[in-house]
């Protein structure tokens, strides 16, 4: 679908507002919107909502063989995928440019800061070595996607746990969940992105921008940093000219964001844990909210199965038994053999539908979706017993035959049933004439 | 010829014989031929109506007193955390409707730890390679967790299509599009079904109209024969058949049927009866949950 175009008066609106220092949802220049992370049943799955944008992450693992020329080192795969129902201008082929940005962006921030560590997922150095994948997928686009998605990457690393594996000498253990339990990642820092966006050619900045904010801004900025206040990553695009001074200071800002984000992080792997350990329910199921109205639970029930029995054999006993199908195949010539008569061939009519009615154009219809074969049989006994010349088509096939037709059309139609007994025997008239031609 | 009794959470399958004529619970009924249980219909009514939901619920004096004695059953088959007896049940169920801001219509699903996530946008413009002049298009996308979607998607996404095209009112609205989005946040058995309650819970938000509401809802044959319904990932596994039924809500009609395994026409038969028992439950979740969110009080 194409993307709803941006109204000239909204975005004059959205324009002075922020030159008036305020923002749509009521928010300060550098207020994130709330952030809500819950997570799924399974390690490494989590939900991460900043204000309305919502990014699921998952993390899985598997064994492969290292790369060539990284022999020692785990394979890491990022794959954002901005999934049809975040916006409706999502459609396969239409997103390649944001995808690709935010995709190297991802990978930038928490690839090449080497926020994890891969030697650690080594098995056997040169043949088998851990491969972590990332799939993190959109689910619902209210801007700044880039932040959301990073929280949600790094979450699910941190909650990640991979199997366990022991080497002794040259034998390689597996564990399963139930023999040992799994291992967290090694990771040495969380990088976090935050978003800057310009307007008015630099003038006004704006952190963690909505979606209506993002489509009238001039610039983005998106400083990956961690609370260490290191940064990871920094990218400036929309070809706004930012002053150095703005840069350092957007730094700051982020520093300042970064520690407390990285905090709420924190706080919500520690509770999944704790619950966890306690034996407690956790889940997506938990999170939901219970006050909302339009959230409703329903506990597990029994269903009473006694009748089913009772119910089936009525069913069975009730129903028709299968018609019997029996092959027959008949053999006309080695190469060539007929099972079933098949349905009625309804070119024939084509060329006489003119001279007809309209009225039989309708008949025409209902006979053959009744699939009875009716008008072959009726003809071909006439075309057999007048031994009238039969008229060949102009088409290239030899074999066809067009049959003539009835003087009275509708009265065949009315007699369907009972030409049905006609025609087996009065097939074979025909056929025979089919193969003496073949010899000729 | 069995008929499977479940009484309790941890009680195992029974196998009684189909001539036996008098047993405590149970009359010999000549019509059928076989043992009626004749107050089921009073039990599950009381089972259904005591859990713990909101004052909204109507119940009736009558069925106060079976409540409470049957309360005590249900406490002990709730508290027993780990797989479910083998026998009928439903997992947990939940839902919430309306949680994502952008699609026109959204509902996520969880039955258990199966949850899905599904976005309806529609009717909204089509393109013109895909429109149909009298009716509306309809589209499913199922996108996997992980990896990219492969033939198994495509295929659900395939039945998952048929079913809501059965039930929508797409000539209401010709030359449009109506496009369902399914994410799977996480697969623990039965998704099938967990897609199509997302899916029509969805369509009903979006207010797309429909002839009837439906419902998936999947059976597990084990190799003894046992039916279990919304089986887990592990039932699945083990099982000897699975089948994955679509039901509509008007008369419990079948709209869609997929199966995967090795069962006889009788036992189809069966479990497609117990689809359609456990459905009357999904239905009135249906309902309850719409009614939570419409009513008035």
């Amino acid at each position: 679908m194409k993307e709803t175009p941006l109204s000239n008066c909204e975005r004059r609106f959205l324009l002075r507002a922020i030159e008036e220092k305020k923002r749509l949802d009521g928010r300060q220049t550098y207020d994130y919107r709330n952030i809500k992370i819950s997570f799924g049943t399974d390690y490494g799955c989590c939900i991460v909502e900043l204000g309305k944008t919502r990014v699921l992450g998952q993390v899985s693992c598997e064994l492969v063989s290292p790369k060539l020329n990284r022999a020692t080192e785990g394979i890491l795969f990022f794959n954002l995928e901005l999934s049809q129902m975040a916006a409706p201008a999502f459609e396969p082929g239409r997103q390649s440019d944001l995808l690709v940005k935010l995709n190297r962006l991802l990978e930038r921030c928490l690839r090449n800061s080497k926020c994890i560590d891969t030697e650690s997922l080594c098995v056997v150095a040169g043949e088998k070595v851990w491969q972590i994948r990332v799939d993190l997928h959109l689910l619902n686009h209210d801007g700044n996607i880039i932040d959301a998605a990073s929280i949600a990457a790094i979450v699910a690393l941190c909650h990640f746990r991979r199997p366990d594996v022991s080497v002794q000498g040259d034998e390689v253990t597996l564990y399963t969940l139930e023999e040992r339990d799994p291992v967290p990642l090694s990771i040495h820092h969380m990088p976090i992105c935050v978003s800057f966006a310009f307007f008015q050619q630099g003038t006004y900045l704006l952190v963690d921008p909505s979606e209506r904010e993002e489509r009238v801004m001039d610039g983005l900025l998106v400083i990956a940093m961690n609370k260490h206040r290191e940064i990871c990553t920094i990218q400036s695009s929309g070809g706004i000219m930012l002053l150095k001074d703005q840069v350092l200071r957007c730094s700051k800002i982020a520093g300042v964001k970064v520690v407390e984000i990285t905090e709420l992080i924190q706080k919500a792997l520690e509770n999944d844990q704790k619950v966890r350990k306690e034996g407690g329910k956790f889940g997506f199921a938990e999170s939901m909210a219970n006050q909302r109205i339009t959230a409703f639970k329903m506990e597990k029930a029994p269903i009473d199965t006694s009748d089913v029995e009772e119910k089936a054999e009525e069913i069975i006993s009730e129903a028709e038994p299968p018609s019997e199908v029996v092959s027959k195949p008949v053999l006309w010539t080695p190469g060539t053999a007929q099972i079933g008569e098949g349905i009625e061939n309804s070119w024939g009519h084509l060329e006489d539908s003119e001279k007809e009615d309209e009225d039989e154009g309708g008949n025409d219809e209902a006979v053959i979706l009744d699939g009875i074969k009716m008008d072959a049989g009726v003809d071909v006994s006439h075309i057999g017993s007048q031994d009238a010349p039969i008229v060949l088509s102009d088409s290239e096939e030899e074999e066809m035959i067009i049959l003539e037709p009835d003087k009275n059309p509708k009265k065949i139609r009315t007699q369907t049933i009972s030409a049905t007994q006609v025609k087996a025997p009065s097939k074979k008239p025909v056929k025979k004439r089919k193969k003496k031609r073949a010899a000729n | 010829m069995a008929f499977l009794d479940f009484r309790g959470g941890s009680g195992r399958v029974q196998i009684v014989s189909k001539r036996r004529a008098t047993c405590g619970r149970h009359s010999w009924s000549p019509r059928v031929g076989a043992c009626v249980r004749r107050t089921h219909l009073v039990r599950k009514r009381a089972l259904l109506g005591g859990s713990n939901k909101p004052r909204l619920h109507v119940g009736s004096g009558a069925m106060e007193g079976a409540m409470q004695t049957e309360s005590k059953i249900r406490a002990d088959s709730r508290t027993e955390p780990g797989p479910r007896g083998p026998g009928c049940s439903l997992r947990h169920f939940a839902c919430e409707q309306n949680l994502l801001s952008r699609p026109d219509g959204s509902a996520s699903f969880l039955q258990g730890d199966t949850s899905v996530l599904a976005g309806v946008y529609g009717p909204a413009e089509v393109k013109i390679s895909k429109e149909i002049f009298n009716k509306a298009t309809l589209e499913v996308i199922l996108r996997p967790k992980t990896g990219l979607p492969g033939v198994a998607e495509k295929s659900r996404e395939r039945l998952i299509r048929n079913t809501c095209e059965a039930v929508v009112l797409g000539a209401l609205h010709p030359r449009t599009s109506i496009t369902v989005v399914l994410q799977v946040v996480s697969d623990a058995g039965s998704l099938l079904a967990c897609c199509l309650n997302a899916a029509c819970m969805a369509l009903v938000d979006a207010g797309v109209p429909m002839r009837a509401l439906f419902c998936g809802v999947t059976c597990a044959l084990d190799s003894d024969g046992t039916l279990m319904l919304d089986p887990t990932a592990k039932q699945e596994k083990e099982a000897r058949a699975v089948l994955t039924f679509a039901l509509d809500s008007v008369e419990r009609k079948l709209l869609m049927s997929t199966t995967k395994g090795l069962y006889s026409d009788a036992e189809l038969q069966q479990c497609l009866a117990a689809a359609q028992t456990a459905s009357t439950h999904v239905f009135r979740f249906y309902r309850e949950s719409l009614q939570r969110r419409y009513s008035k009080s």
